[in-house]
C-alpha cells in the first residue's frame, strides 16, 4: 500500500511534467491545469474508492484519472486531441471522462460538477445501490451558489456522497483568506449538519484513511465534506507564471514537495531504498513517454465525424451545416 | 378521442409515463403536497410517493443539476421549473452541462432529461414574471426545445421529451393550461424536431409556436370566414431542432408569410424564420415578412399597459391584411 501510494505519486509527477512539456511543444492546446503538489490528495483518494464509485471532479484531473485506472495513454491522447482520448478528442486537458471507471468527467466550470455528482448520489439512492460518489472541487468553488445548494440538498435527502474540497490555498491568484469568509472550508459543512473534516493532503496515509471514513459514513445515507489542504507547486495552469506569490512562499512549498517528502518518509521507513526510488521513477518515466508517443501517433478525429455528437436521440432536421455553406441550395 | 384541457394532456402524460417506467420520476419545487403551482402534478404525491415524486428546495441550479446527474446514471428525471423565468438561475446546469454532456465527453453519457417550464404573459405578473425566454435555450446545440400549443401535441410531446436520450425542455404556457381540444387515449408520442401544417391555404403562411400557433388558427377561421382569406398555419412545434423545410415549402406556395412570436422581435425566433425564408424562399417571396412580436419593454402590470404590449389576434389580422396588401401592390393585375 506504502509502495503502491508512491508508485501512483510518482507517475502523476512525470506524467503532468510531460503534459507541461508537450504544451509547450504545442501539442496541447486549451488550458492545462496540472495536479503538481496535489500528488498524495490523488493517490490516497481514489485509493479509498471501490471501482464501483462515481468521481466527479473539476478541470484539474489528470492525475485522477490516472490513478482511477484510465490507461495514461489515453489520457494524454485525450490532451493532444485524438481519437484514443478518453473523451475521443471531444473534451481536452479539462473535459476527461470515462464510462468504464465511473470516472464521470472533469468540468471546466467552476462548481459545474457540484450538482450533478449530487444527482449522480440521488441515482444511487434511488436504486438502493450500494455505491458513493466523490465529488472533487477546489477551495475558490466553496464560494459558488451551486456548492451551498447541493451540500443542503445532499444533508437534506441523506445522499451517499463525500464532497472533497482540495484546499490548495488558492484560486488562481486568490488566497483562500481573501475568497472565504470562513476560511477553514471544512467547517461550512456545519450550515448543513453534514459530518467534515480537515486533513493533511500532503499525507497519502492521512487522506486514504480520512477518505474511508467519510465513505463509510456516506454509504450509510450521511454524506460528508472531506478538505485536503496541499499546496500547488507552479501557476494555476501551464501559462501562468504566478508573479503573485513571493519567492519565500514558492521555496516553501517547494520544501514541502509531498512528492520528495513522501519517499524520505519511506526511506526513514525502510520501505523506499535508493535503487527502489531510481527504478520506480524511471518505470513512471517510461510509462509517460511511451504514453507521449501513442497519443502523437492517434489520429485526429475526422471532419466528417462532427455532428456526430449533439445528440444520442437522433431527430430530424438537426442541423449539420458548416460555416461556409449555405442553408437551400 | 377525447376533449380533455392543455393541463390534463400534461398530466396524462407524466402519469402514464411514471406509470410505464420506473426510472421516471419528477421532481420541483411544490410539486408533491403543494401538488404543483399550475397543479400539472395533482394527485401524483399520492399515488406513486415522495420518492417518485420529489419536493426540492428553492434551488433552481442545485435541483436541475441534480437531475442532469441522475440522468447521467439512467434514470429519466421530469423537471418542472416553476415557470421559465426562474430558470435563469439554473442556467448554467442547462446550458453548460446538460446541453453539453453528450458531446464534450465523445458520447459516453446521455442526458435523459425533460425541463416542463410555463412561458407566458397576460396574467398581470409583471416584469420578472411574464417572460418567453425559451430562445436562450433553442439556441443551444445539444438541447431539444419543444412548444406544444394544443392538448393533443402537450400530450403527445410530453411523451417523446420523456422517451427521449437528449435533455428536452418542453415549454409550456400559462394562457393554455385552461384550453381544451380533442387528444387520443392512447399514447402516441410526437415526432421531436418536425413542424405541422395546421391548417392548409393557399394565400398566406402563418408561422408561430406555443401560444401564438392557437391564436394563428383562430385568426385564421375568422378570416376565412370574414373575407376569403386561405390562411395557412404552420406550427412550429419543435424550437430546436427547427424544422425549416416545411416553413420554406410553405412559403414557396403562398408567396408571403407572418410570423407570430410571444417573445421581444430583436434577435428573437420570428428572426430566425424571417431569415430562414430569405435563404430558401426568397425568389417566391411576393412582400416582405412580417413579424408580430411583443413590445420591447419589461413586461408591465398595469392591465391596459400589458395588453398592449403582448401580441393579440387584432396584431395578427393586421399584419396578414398589410402583408396581403403588399402582395397586390407587387403583383401585376
Ligand atoms: C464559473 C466559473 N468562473 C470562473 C472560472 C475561471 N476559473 C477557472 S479555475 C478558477 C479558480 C478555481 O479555484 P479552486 O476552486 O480553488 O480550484 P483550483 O484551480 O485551485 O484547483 C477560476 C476562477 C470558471 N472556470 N468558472
Ligand atoms: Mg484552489
Amino acid at each position: 500500500m506504502l509502495l503502491a501510494f508512491y508508485r501512483q505519486m510518482v507517475l502523476v509527477r512525470r506524467f503532468e511534467e510531460r503534459a507541461a512539456r508537450a504544451y509547450t511543444e504545442a501539442k496541447i492546446g486549451g488550458y492545462c491545469h496540472l495536479n503538481l503538489g496535489e500528488e498524495a490528495t490523488v493517490a490516497g483518494l481514489m485509493a479509498a474508492l471501490e471501482p464501483s464509485d462515481y468521481v466527479f471532479t473539476n478541470y484539474r484531473e489528470h492525475g485522477y484519472a490516472l490513478a482511477r485506472g484510465i490507461a495514461p495513454e489515453r489520457v494524454m491522447a485525450e490532451l493532444y486531441g485524438r481519437t484514443d482520448g478518453v473523451s475521443r478528442g471531444w473534451g481536452g486537458s479539462m473535459h476527461m471522462f470515462d464510462v468504464a471507471s465511473r470516472f464521470m468527467g472533469g468540468y471546466g466550470i467552476v462548481g459545474g460538477q457540484v450538482p450533478l455528482a449530487t444527482g449522480a448520489a440521488l441515482a444511487i439512492d434511488y436504486r438502493g445501490g450500494a455505491e458513493a460518489v466523490v465529488c472533487l472541487m477546489g477551495d475558490g468553488t466553496t464560494n459558488i451558489g451551486a456548492f451551498h445548494e447541493s451540500l443542503n440538498i445532499a444533508a437534506l435527502w441523506e445522499l451517499p456522497i463525500v464532497y472533497v474540497v482540495v484546499n490548495n490555498g488558492l484560486g488562481m491568484g486568490t488566497p483562500v483568506e481573501r475568497s472565504s469568509a470562513e476560511p477553514e472550508l471544512h467547517k461550512r459543512a456545519s450550515a448543513y449538519r453534514m459530518a467534515s473534516a480537515r486533513v493533511d493532503g500532503n499525507d497519502p496515509v492521512a487522506v486514504f484513511d480520512a477518505a474511508r471514513v467519510a465513505l463509510d459514513s456516506a454509504r450509510a445515507g450521511r454524506p460528508y465534506l472531506l478538505e485536503t489542504v496541499s499546496g500547488r507547486l507552479k501557476g494555476h495552469s501551464v501559462v501562468d507564471p504566478a508573479r503573485y506569490r513571493s519567492r519565500a512562499e514558492a521555496e516553501a512549498l517547494q520544501a514541502a514537495d509531498p512528492v520528495a517528502a513522501y519517499a524520505v518518509r519511506l526511506h526513514e521507513q525502510g520501505v523506499l531504498t535508493d535503487d527502489l526510488i531510481a527504478g520506480i521513477d524511471a518505470e513512471a518515466t517510461a510509462i509517460v513517454a511511451a504514453a507521449a508517443r501513442f497519443a502523437d501517433e492517434s489520429p485526429h478525429p475526422e471532419v466528417a465525424t462532427l455532428f456526430d455528437y449533439t445528440y444520442a436521440t437522433s431527430v430530424p432536421n438537426d442541423s449539420r451545416r458548416l460555416p461556409g455553406e449555405a442553408l437551400f441550395a | 378521442m377525447s376533449v380533455i384541457s392543455y393541463r390534463q394532456a400534461l398530466h396524462d402524460a407524466l402519469r402514464g409515463e411514471m406509470l410505464r417506467d420506473d426510472d421516471v420520476f419528477l421532481i420541483g419545487e411544490e410539486i408533491g403536497l403543494f401538488e404543483g403551482s399550475y397543479k400539472i402534478t395533482a394527485g401524483m404525491l399520492a399515488e406513486f410517493g415522495p420518492k417518485r415524486v420529489r419536493d426540492t428546495p428553492i434551488a433552481e441550479e442545485g435541483f436541475t443539476g441534480a437531475a442532469i446527474g441522475a440522468a447521467m446514471l439512467g434514470l429519466r428525471p421530469v423537471v418542472e421549473i416553476m415557470t421559465i423565468n426562474f430558470s435563469l438561475l439554473a442556467l448554467d446546469q442547462i446550458v453548460n452541462h446538460a446541453a453539453k454532456i453528450y458531446g464534450m465527453f465523445g458520447g459516453q453519457a446521455r442526458v435523459p432529461l425533460v425541463i416542463r417550464t410555463p412561458g407566458g404573459g397576460g396574467q398581470q405578473l409583471g416584469a420578472t414574471h411574464s417572460q418567453n425566454i425559451e430562445l436562450y435555450y433553442a439556441f443551444v446545440p445539444g438541447m431539444k426545445v419543444v412548444a406544444p400549443s394544443s392538448p393533443a401535441d402537450a400530450k403527445a410531446l410530453m411523451l417523446a421529451a420523456i422517451r427521449d436520450d437528449d435533455p428536452v425542455l418542453v415549454l409550456e404556457n400559462l394562457a393554455l393550461y385552461n384550453t381544451t381540444g380533442e387528444v387520443p387515449d392512447h399514447d402516441e408520442p410526437a415526432e421531436i424536431g418536425r413542424a405541422a401544417v395546421t391548417r392548409q391555404g393557399a394565400d398566406i403562411t402563418v408561422v408561430a409556436y406555443s401560444r401564438m400557433a392557437a391564436v394563428a388558427l383562430q385568426v385564421a377561421a375568422r378570416l376565412e370566414e370574414e373575407e376569403g382569406i386561405d390562411v395557412e398555419v404552420i406550427d412550429l412545434r419543435s424550437l430546436r431542432p427547427l424544422d425549416r423545410d416545411t416553413i420554406v415549402a410553405s412559403v414557396r406556395k403562398t408567396n408571403c408569410a407572418v410570423v407570430l412570436e410571444d417573445d421581444w422581435l430583436t434577435y428573437g425566433i420570428g428572426a430566425e424564420i424571417a431569415a430562414t425564408i430569405s435563404d430558401g424562399a426568397f425568389d417566391w417571396l411576393d412582400a416582405p415578412v412580417r413579424r408580430v412580436a411583443m413590445a420591447e419593454v419589461p413586461l408591465p402590470y398595469a392591465k391596459p399597459l400589458e395588453t398592449a404590449a403582448l401580441p393579440s389576434a387584432a396584431d395578427a389580422i393586421t399584419a396578414i391584411r398589410e402583408t396581403l396588401d403588399a402582395v397586390a401592390r407587387r403583383r401585376p393585375s
